[in-house]
C-alpha cells in the first residue's frame, strides 16, 4: 500500500487530503493507497476570524469545527502530536510513541506564535492571533477612553501580513465612532522602510494612513517593552509611549521540524522549492502554507492555492506518470481581502511575477470578505472553490 | 574566524541571503546584528535589487556604519559594522 501522510489539519492539510481523495478514490477504495491526516487537537480553526472577535462581534465558537466533519470519510484522522520525522527511514513518530510510516509526506504544519520571545509581551501587549487574545483585546478596547495607541509588528515573517494594518484602520474607525478620536493618537510601526512589504500595496495604504492621521514609523523593529515607563523600544533606537499596545507576536515554524533537521533554527521554516513545493532534496516530502520559507504571505489563501499543486505531484508519483506542469507547478498565486475600515475593503491578488494592483477600496470587497468568512466551511476545505 | 575581502575589511560574519526577496535580506541582517557584538562586521549577499537601497537606509537609521556596497557576479555584497 502507498501511504500518504499529511501533518496538519489546517487549510492546507485538509484541502490536500480532500483533493487527493477526489483523484485517488478508486485506489483508496481498493486498498492500494492509504491517506491519513495527523492533527494535534482534531479541531479545525478558522484563524482569519480571530481579528473579528476583537473588531467585529465574532464569537470563538463560530470559528471552530471538528476536523473529522471536514475530511472525506476515506481519510484517517490521527489525533496526536508529532515528536520527530525520520526522513531517511520515512517514519513520523508521535509524542505517545506511535510510529507512522509513509511513502509520501505533506508538511502542512503551519506557524506558531512565540510572544515569550519578547520580555513583558504577555503582560503589556495585546494581540489577535488566538481567539483568547482577540477577546482580551476587545475588553481592552472597551475600557479605552482615549490616549496613545501603538500598533506594531514584533517579528517577521508573521501570519496574514495585512492584518495589523487592517486592525489599525478598524481601531481608528471605532475611535471616531465612539467620539474618542480627538483624544487618541495612533502610531503604526513597520519593521521595514515602508508601510507594507509589497511596494504597490504600500503605495495604496500610505496615503490612507495619512488621511486617517495614523502616524507611520518605518524601520521600527520591536526590541523591548518597558512596562514601568509604558514605552515600546525599537532596535533602531526609537521609543514610543503607549496606553494601549497592540503587537503582532513573533512567529516560528514547528520545533519538531528543527529537531528533525528539516528546517533551520531559529525560524524553523522549511526550505521549499518555489515551483514544486518539495522540501530540500527529498523527492517525497512536500510543504505548503505557513510552514514554508517561500517569500509569500503566510495565509490560508497561499495554502489554498498550493494544495492542488501538491495533489498533482503526489497523484503523478502514485500513478507512475510525469507531472502535468500546468497543474503541478506553483506560480506563487495568493489572493486576500483587505479591510480599510468604515465598511470598505479591497482585494490583493498576486503571484511571483505579478504584484497586486488593489482596486479602489469600496463596500463590495468588505462584503466579499464577510461572505467568504461565513461560507468558508462549505467551500475551501472541501475543494469547492 | 574573521576573513578578509579584497578591500581588506575583516568580516566577522557573512549572511548569504541570495535568492531571498525583500524584506528577507534586511531581516537576515537584523537578526545577525542582534546576535553580534558591537564592532562586528557583517557582510550580506543579496540578489534582491531593493536591498542596495533598503539596507543602507536601515543602517543609517539604526546608527550602524555602511562600510561597502559592491556589485558582485549576480548579487550585491553589503558590508555593515555594528556600532551600538
Amino acid at each position: 500500500m502507498e501511504r500518504i501522510l499529511i501533518l496538519g489539519g489546517g487549510v492546507g492539510g485538509t484541502l490536500t487530503a480532500n483533493l487527493l481523495v477526489k483523484k485517488l478514490r478508486a485506489r483508496i477504495d481498493r486498498g492500494e493507497v492509504g491517506l491519513s491526516v495527523v492533527d494535534t487537537t482534531g479541531q479545525h480553526v478558522y484563524q482569519p476570524g480571530f481579528m473579528y472577535i476583537a473588531m467585529g462581534g465574532e464569537r470563538a465558537a463560530n470559528l471552530q469545527r471538528p476536523e473529522r466533519s471536514l475530511l472525506d470519510k476515506r481519510v484517517t484522522l490521527v489525533i496526536g502530536e508529532v515528536e520527530r520525522i525520520d526522513a531517511e527511514h520515512q517514519v513520523v513518530t508521535l509524542t505517545d510513541g506511535r510510529p507512522l510510516g509513509y511513502e509520501q509526506l505533506v508538511l502542512a504544519t503551519g506557524s506558531r506564535i512565540v510572544p515569550e520571545a519578547i520580555e513583558h509581551f504577555d503582560t503589556e501587549a495585546q494581540h489577535f492571533y488566538t481567539a483568547e487574545a482577540a477577546a482580551r483585546l476587545r475588553v481592552a478596547l472597551d475600557q479605552f477612553n482615549g490616549g496613545r495607541i501603538v500598533l506594531g509588528i514584533a517579528g517577521m515573517p508573521y501570519k496574514c501580513p495585512p492584518a495589523p494594518l487592517e486592525v489599525a484602520f478598524l481601531i481608528e474607525a471605532e475611535m471616531r465612532q465612539r467620539g474618542l478620536r480627538d483624544r487618541t493618537t495612533i502610531d503604526y510601526c513597520s519593521p521595514i522602510g515602508r508601510a507594507f512589504t509589497i511596494e504597490s500595496v504600500s503605495e495604496m495604504v500610505t496615503p490612507i494612513l495619512a488621511e486617517k492621521a495614523i502616524e507611520l514609523h518605518t524601520f521600527f523593529n520591536v526590541e523591548a517593552i518597558d512596562p514601568e515607563r509604558k514605552m515600546v523600544q525599537s532596535l533602531e533606537g526609537e521609543e514610543l509611549p503607549y496606553d494601549l499596545l497592540v503587537l503582532v507576536p513573533p512567529h516560528q515554524g514547528q520545533q519538531f521540524l528543527m529537531d528533525s533537521g528539516l528546517a533551520p533554527a531559529p525560524g524553523g521554516w522549511l526550505p521549499t522549492d518555489r515551483a514544486t513545493l518539495k522540501v530540500g532534496d527529498w523527492p517525497n516530502i512536500y510543504a505548503l502554507g505557513d510552514a514554508t520559507d517561500l517569500p509569500l504571505s503566510k495565509a490560508g489563501s497561499t495554502a489554498h492555492f498550493e494544495a492542488p499543486i501538491v495533489t498533482e505531484r503526489i497523484v503523478a508519483a502514485i500513478e507512475g506518470r510525469k507531472v502535468d506542469h500546468k497543474h503541478g507547478d506553483y506560480l506563487g498565486k495568493v489572493m486576500c481581502f483587505f479591510e480599510i475600515g468604515d465598511g470598505k475593503g479591497t482585494l490583493l491578488q498576486f503571484d511571483y511575477t505579478h504584484p497586486p494592483r488593489p482596486p479602489k477600496p469600496n463596500q463590495l470587497w468588505h462584503l466579499g470578505k464577510i461572505v467568504f468568512n461565513k461560507t468558508y466551511w462549505h467551500t475551501v476545505p472541501k475543494g469547492r472553490v | 574566524m574573521a576573513t578578509m575581502t579584497d578591500t581588506t575589511i575583516a568580516i566577522t560574519r557573512t549572511v548569504d541571503a541570495r535568492g531571498s526577496f525583500c524584506p528577507g535580506p534586511l531581516m537576515e541582517l537584523i537578526r545577525a546584528i542582534r546576535e553580534s557584538q558591537v564592532g562586528a562586521v557583517i557582510a550580506v549577499y543579496s540578489s534582491d535589487k531593493g536591498s542596495k537601497t533598503d539596507i543602507p537606509k536601515w543602517v543609517e537609521k539604526a546608527g550602524h556604519r555602511l562600510l561597502s556596497l559592491e556589485a558582485r557576479d549576480g548579487y550585491d555584497e553589503i558590508v555593515v559594522e555594528k556600532r551600538r
